[in-house]
């Protein structure tokens, strides 16, 4: 027995383990795919998959279903977290990369990946009791009671100076993304060889010059692929921003007013669905979670492939 | 007779605390071609990037003694290393093109910096320089195309064309050739005799007989020292120290 | 010369940079001042060995949800950790197998799905055929979560050995497979761990994929097939409640639960290091 295992026999067994595990993976994610599928063909079949898309109603009295508030929250969310988070966490990126003495420059990188460890329900929690009085009493009431002396049109765009709502919701997410996207910006700019930065500097460029003409567009695949993935992570974030959008899926939304992303409205709702419908059409609405991250994940992998420069020439 | 462009004097190069080159005085003639020759770790490289501040960027690295750009310290104070490395260009021992840019970009990457716009006047330079870098009959149809589709020769002549593309004074060369096949390294070598007519160079290299062919004076360095500065005829035939014999003769090294 | 603007503003963006990693540094340093001034007044004796108390009564403690977090962590692990390096051995080891290419692209799928659907998963394929809510099915939401970090982080310091080594093995007349178990595992060993402990970290601080999994109990339980609280659970039941005391212990428990994480990421580095 002993020598047939270490013959040919043992490595069959060795593979046949390992193709059972990589297997079991790919079973798992396979099934869930079809799972949510499946668990949400019931509201796919009432109300149609477009029409349920499209849907803009979403009443549990009326038994009506649509998720496209859901996925308006989720998008707008996600876009203007990201479009708050990008600038500061590239410059967050070049401190490290380039500007920062070593020391400097590995203390910050180390406080960004201590932030980035920080779960979802902490800048939740600080979110609720420290950002949301905050934006409440310095942003959103002096904004209302300006509009509401001077631009009695805005009240409407702007929305209840609660403090809940969209606007907390989407600072919050864009601090939770800004760690991530900052440590993969950091490690694209990290990849471009001494020798770009020196022939830079050799034709007589500053510092910004080189940053700014050799190591940035030498980086770019890596650093808009990490904005997308920074994306990702936004469109499917669920406990710090159901803890603080205010859960209204009433279109159209205001700026302060509340709202509800396709994850909150999970988080929220799943746990008290009544009735087969609901919980279908929550699945349903996971299912499209799952849909979104899946084109954003592939959308990122096809931006690195196509924007890298560096394999090519080297 | 020969007027001296760049001079050092007793010029040291720390690495922390290690003296990477140490008390190197040499004078560098306008308009020649000057090679430093030695074993590898000589510290010839060091030397080198002393000469145009590169070594600014790297904070472990100190530098005592004289760097002398027509007759100015070089490390004066007032003294701009963005404008020193304008007059004193730098081709690296591999090819650098930037890989985002074309050719074209490529060539003008140093007369945009300091804000020339003008299209008329970016061709003509760019056309200047790549005639000057024996490459323009090469890329003359596709210079919009980008640089790293280039072989590693056409390559490392468009990284010279770019620094030529400046109008630099004294053009350093860190082993231009030791990333090319023989045919490249031909071209560059033709290429080195005509240049001298604009600019002077300094070539680092690790090849004797590339420093018997193209340069007018060689320095050889040893562990740091400069050993011996001559004419390079007098260095290869009758050298007068013998550690430089014995490495021209292939001793060691 | 133009060149005193060029410097202008090379000085303008270094301060720009600055001045924007400044932003964001500031608001996160606050967060953890925030977490640590506001959550060390709720640790105490109680918080560690109490269970929970009713609303408005004060005193009480986090033990359930302690010991929970625990039980359905390790669980987790021990699924996430064998899928995971199973894949991962798999796609390092036996290159040239044919399922490693969609093992990969499935690998950056479950990467990039949110957690919260992993609970959704958890739900309908453990918690509904269950007839209930349990450890368990919270387990297998964070194992999948796992997964993904797990086999990526073997396969990438499997694929860092010298690939003489494991010539050196098959030289000596070893099957294959000793040579991976007996050489290139044990010689990955600290890569591994750091891999497992990164996933670990990650996972132990989700909540979503737990809300409608392991849905958290008042009571300490150690029954992984019936409903068990967590931490990061806890920190959002009790965030939204209106009462002033379970506020108070959602702080406690969110500084507890990034101490903890921290520590995890600090033994990560350290296995990563020592090698």
């Amino acid at each position: 027995m002993r020598e047939r295992l270490y013959g040919k026999l043992g490595d069959r067994i060795f593979i046949a383990a390992l193709v059972t595990l990589g297997g079991a993976v790919m079973f798992i994610a396979a099934l869930m795919a079809w799972e949510l599928w499946s668990g949400g063909a019931k509201a796919f079949r009432t109300f149609g998959f477009w029409g349920f898309v499209f849907g803009r109603e979403w009443n549990v009295i009326t038994g009506q279903f649509g998720a496209w508030p859901f996925l308006v929250g989720t998008v707008i969310t996600s876009a203007v977290a990201l479009a708050l988070a990008f600038l500061p966490s590239l410059a967050a990126a070049i401190a490290i990369a380039e500007y920062a003495p070593r020391w400097l420059g590995e203390v910050i990188a180390y406080l960004v990946d201590l932030l980035a460890a920080l779960p979802s329900v902490v800048y939740g929690l600080w979110g609720i009791f420290v950002l949301v009085p905050l934006v409440r009493d310095r942003v959103e009431q002096p904004l209302f009671l300006w509009s509401a002396e001077h631009a009695p049109a805005l009240m409407g765009l702007l929305g209840p100076p609660t403090g809940i709502g969209m606007l907390s919701a989407v600072l919050v997410l864009a601090l939770m993304i800004v760690p991530y996207a900052s440590s993969l910006a950091r490690d694209a700019i990290r990849l471009v060889p001494r020798e770009q930065r020196e022939a830079m500097y050799a034709l007589g460029a500053t510092r910004w010059e080189v940053v700014r003409r050799v190591v940035l567009p030498y980086a770019r695949g890596g650093i808009f692929a990490g904005v997308i993935l920074a994306l990702a992570r936004a469109l499917g974030e669920t406990m710090a921003v159901t803890m603080l959008i205010g859960n209204g899926h009433q279109l159209p939304y205001s700026v302060f007013g509340p709202a509800a992303t396709m994850a909150s409205v999970i988080a929220n709702e799943f746990t008290e669905a009544e009735g087969g419908l609901q919980l279908a059409s929550l699945l349903a609405v996971g299912f499209l979670l799952f849909l979104l991250s899946l084109v954003v994940n592939f959308a990122a992998d096809w931006i690195l492939r196509r924007m890298s420069v560096g394999e090519g020439h080297e | 007779m020969e007027t001296l462009r760049m001079e050092t004097r007793d010029l040291t190069v720390y690495y922390g605390k290690k003296a990477g080159v140490r008390g190197v005085s040499l004078p560098i003639y306008d308009r020649k071609i000057t090679a430093l020759i030695g074993p590898s770790g000589c510290g010839k490289t060091t030397y080198l990037r002393a000469l145009n501040r590169m070594h600014d960027l790297n904070p472990i690295v100190r530098i005592e003694g004289q760097v002398l750009l027509d007759g100015e310290g070089v490390y004066a104070s007032g003294m701009d290393p963005v404008v020193i490395r304008r007059r004193v260009g730098m081709v690296f021992q591999r090819p650098t093109p930037f890989p985002t840019m074309s050719i074209f970009e490529n060539v003008v990457a140093g007369l945009k910096l300091v804000g020339v716009r003008d299209r008329d006047r970016l061709m003509g330079v760019a056309e200047r320089s790549l005639k000057a870098a024996a490459l323009w009959d090469e890329v003359k149809d596709r210079l919009h195309e980008p640089a790293v589709g280039l072989s590693g020769g056409q390559q490392q002549r468009i990284s010279i064309a770019r620094a030529l593309a400046v109008e630099p004074e004294v053009l350093l060369m860190d082993e231009p050739t030791s990333a090319l096949d023989p045919i490249s390294t031909q071209a560059i070598e033709d290429l080195l005799a005509r240049l001298k007519e604009q600019v002077t160079i300094v070539i680092v290299t690790h090849n004797m007989q590339q420093a018997a062919r193209v340069s007018d004076y060689t320095a050889f360095f040893l562990n740091g020292d400069m050993i011996e500065f001559g004419p390079t005829e007098k260095i290869f035939t009758n050298p007068a120290d013998e550690r430089t014999e014995a490495y021209i003769t292939g001793r060691f090294g | 010369m133009n060149l005193r603007r060029r410097y202008l503003r090379d000085r303008l963006m270094v301060g720009l940079v600055y001045l924007g990693t400044s932003v964001v540094l500031l608001p996160l340093l606050l967060i953890i001042g925030y977490v640590f001034v506001k959550g060390v007044g709720a640790l105490n004796w109680d918080f560690f060995t109490k269970p929970p108390a009713p609303p408005g009564e004060g005193g009480g403690g986090m033990l359930p949800a302690i010991v929970g977090t625990f039980i359905i962590d390790l669980m987790a692990l021990a699924m996430g950790g064998l899928l995971g390096l199973g894949g991962g051995v798999l796609m390092a080891e036996y290159p040239e197998h044919p399922l490693n290419r969609p093992l990969r692209m499935v690998a950056n799928v479950l990467g990039g799905i949110p957690a919260i659907l992993m609970g959704l998963f958890a739900f309908v394929v453990v918690v509904l055929p269950m007839g209930g809510f349990s450890a368990f099915s919270g387990s297998v939401a964070l194992a999948i979560l796992m997964i993904p970090i797990i086999m990526r982080s073997t396969e990438e310091v499997l694929k860092l050995l010298p690939w003489e080594l494991r010539e050196a093995g098959l030289a000596l007349g070893l099957p294959r497979w000793r040579v991976t178990l007996s050489l290139i595992l044990p010689a990955a060993k600290g890569g591994i761990v750091t891999g497992l402990l990164l996933a670990l970290a990650r996972a132990a601080g989700e909540a979503a994929p737990l809300l409608f999994t392991a849905f958290g109990n008042q009571f300490l339980s150690f029954d992984p097939l019936g409903p068990m609280d967590s931490l990061p659970l806890k920190i959002y039941v009790y965030a939204i409640s209106p009462y002033e005391d379970w506020i108070q212990q959602a702080w406690g428990a969110a500084l507890l639960l990034a101490l903890m994480l921290m520590l995890t990421n600090f033994i990560a580095r350290r296995a990563m290091r020592r090698r």
